[in-house]
């Protein structure tokens, strides 16, 4: 059995929906060169504004690349597709393989735009310090990966957009995307530190001179282990007639 | 793949039961059907034909009692790519085209029809590269049967699959359906047109109310569910004498009306005003199907007021 075609459909498909791509590239883009060009000199925690800004609007639109599957999984239910594709062999690996990975390239497309506009607004970093930037943001991104997919399972298909742009801000405010934390000590700070909006931010703090300690390819395993299965979960129970 | 299958002995539903809350969708079905079989759930809306259908897809898991294609559990079965299904409500997804929706479908089965022969059979070669989702109702149908088709399943399932359909495209999708159930599939459709189940299948199973309320060759359960009625005055006629005419199925009278349900409503007529010279006011009328279910489930009250019972 080869899903291979399945997979390269699925990926085609999410590529040939030009407007949701678009606006899922567009916003962090726009974002970043209309707040970056009119900061271009000026520097933010002894950072340069444009590369700092830039750590955050990856940090952000990769985010709201990922958890968007959510909306496409709902559009899908809603269609009755998914109910379609629950009686075919379809393995649960395969779907959400393919889920997974056109989220990652709608990421992939977002990191590689919003650097080509980091070093158009003169942020210089070493081909080092792009790789480790990339790779910790990819792999920040699963737990949201996970998490997308199995909000398109339990949400209804006109909740999804609202949903999505919900949690993307909620989780950016928690991670410290703009520019502040909510608390930088004490049980509030513990439990800040405890998501995975923290890790993703701090992936992309990574190229300010932060670290990534073990402690947050712990807590990214941690919400790995709990939301895949919370995925595969929610997909094999979703049967019913939406 | 089929002749391994028919050694399991079909489709097996044994008591199966499903309710959603106080409805009792579908209330110990016993039905088997054997391998190359076509069949139709003939029913009106609500008598759970599609409950029936989603159970067979493993979609939908019986309150209580068993349902097995060909041995398997459902799960089984659509996993090993031996299902092939029509579900009533669903649109296909948008940015692909017609032949690269139905080529991603074929990948997901072991054994696929070619897609190109598909497409041919079920009439849509000449949209294949045309956008899914710019379709009419009619031919959307049409690629729905094509990617259930292209598992080249043994068991195909079709819940009402000419609903969205026209006459024309209705007969040009049963043309095609023939060509399918010819080639040794075993076929079962939901529908609520006596005359598509009478036309395309061998065998008729009536649903109503959840239960099964005939079951048997498609030419008996047409005499039974599709046929006249005879309605007379004749007074003081003994029913059962009515009864055994040529042709009728059953007779009734309320005071000096008789009411003939008849199988065949013209041998019907000859004989009862050969035997009956005093009939007057004769009527004739096609029964209805809602007719005809009401005929069926009728005497069966009590258990349907028990059925309801919540518990």
């Amino acid at each position: 059995m080869t899903s291979s075609a399945y997979t390269r459909y699925e990926v085609l498909r999410s590529f040939r929906n030009w407007r949701f791509v678009v606006l899922t590239l567009a916003f962090p883009l726009v974002l970043y060169f209309v707040v970056a060009s009119g900061n271009r000199h000026h520097t933010f925690d002894a950072t340069a504004f444009p590369l700092y800004f830039m750590t955050a609007m990856a940090t952000l639109g990769t985010m709201a690349a990922v958890i968007s599957s959510a909306a496409i999984i709902a559009a899908e239910r809603s269609a009755g597709w998914t109910r379609q594709m629950r009686i075919t062999p379809l393995k649960p690996a395969t779907y959400i393989g393919a889920k997974v990975l056109t989220a990652y390239l709608r990421a992939l497309l977002t990191i590689a735009l919003l650097c080509l506009a980091g070093t158009a607004l003169g942020v210089r970093l070493s081909a080092r310090e792009w790789l480790i930037v990339v790779g910790l943001l990819l792999v920040g991104l699963i737990p949201f990966a996970a998490g997308g997919i199995a909000l398109g399972h339990v949400i209804g298909a006109d909740a999804s957009a609202p949903a999505v742009g919900g949690i993307v801000t909620l989780f950016c405010l928690l991670g410290g995307v703009y520019g502040f934390q909510i608390a930088n000590s004490g049980a509030m700070f513990q439990v800040i530190k405890a998501l995975p909006s923290y890790w993703l931010a701090q992936a992309g703090k990574t190229a300010l001179g932060g670290g990534w300690p073990a402690e947050g390819w712990i807590v990214v395993a941690a919400w790995t282990a709990v939301l895949v299965p919370i995925a595969v979960l929610v997909y094999r129970r979703d049967t019913s007639r939406v | 793949m089929t002749s391994a299958s028919a050694s399991h002995g079909g489709i097996v539903l044994s008591r199966v039961s499903k309710s959603y809350g106080k409805v009792r969708a579908v209330r110990s079905v016993d039905l088997v059907i054997a391998p190359g079989e076509t069949v139709a759930l003939l029913g009106p809306n609500g008598a759970g034909k599609t409950t029936t259908i989603d159970m067979l897809l493993g979609l939908t898991r019986p309150d209580s009692g068993s349902v097995t294609l060909f041995g398997m559990s459902p799960a089984q079965a659509v996993a090993a790519g031996v299902v092939g299904g029509m579900l009533q409500t669903g649109s296909l997804i948008e940015q692909l085209s017609v032949r690269e929706l139905v080529t991603m479908v074929a990948s997901l089965y072991p054994h696929p029809l070619g897609v190109e022969e598909v497409l041919q059979l079920t009439g849509v070669a000449e949209l294949a590269d045309r956008q899914s989702t710019r379709l009419s109702g009619g031919q959307a149908q049409r690629v729905r049967f094509a990617i259930a088709l292209v598992a080249d399943p043994d068991l195909l399932l079709l819940d009402e699959p000419t609903s969205a359909m026209d006459v024309e495209a209705r007969r040009e999708f049963w043309t095609s359906m023939r060509a399918v159930a010819a080639s040794g599939k075993t076929v079962i459709f939901a529908t609520h047109y006596l005359g598509e189940a009478d036309a395309f299948a061998d065998r008729i199973v009536v649903l109503a109310g959840g239960e099964i309320v005939a079951d048997g060759p498609a030419t008996e359960i047409k005499a039974k569910v599709g046929g006249r009625t005879v309605r007379a005055t004749l007074p003081g006629s003994d029913v059962a004498q009515l009864a055994e005419l040529p042709g009728v199925t059953s007779a009734d009278r309320h005071g000096d009306a008789v009411i003939l349900t008849c199988g065949d409503s013209d041998a019907a007529l000859r004989a009862l005003l050969g035997r009956f010279s005093g009939a007057r006011d004769i009527e004739v009328q096609g029964s209805g199907l809602e007719e005809a279910f009401l005929a069926l489930t009728a005497g069966e009250d009590d258990i349907t007021s028990e059925g309801q019972d919540v518990r």
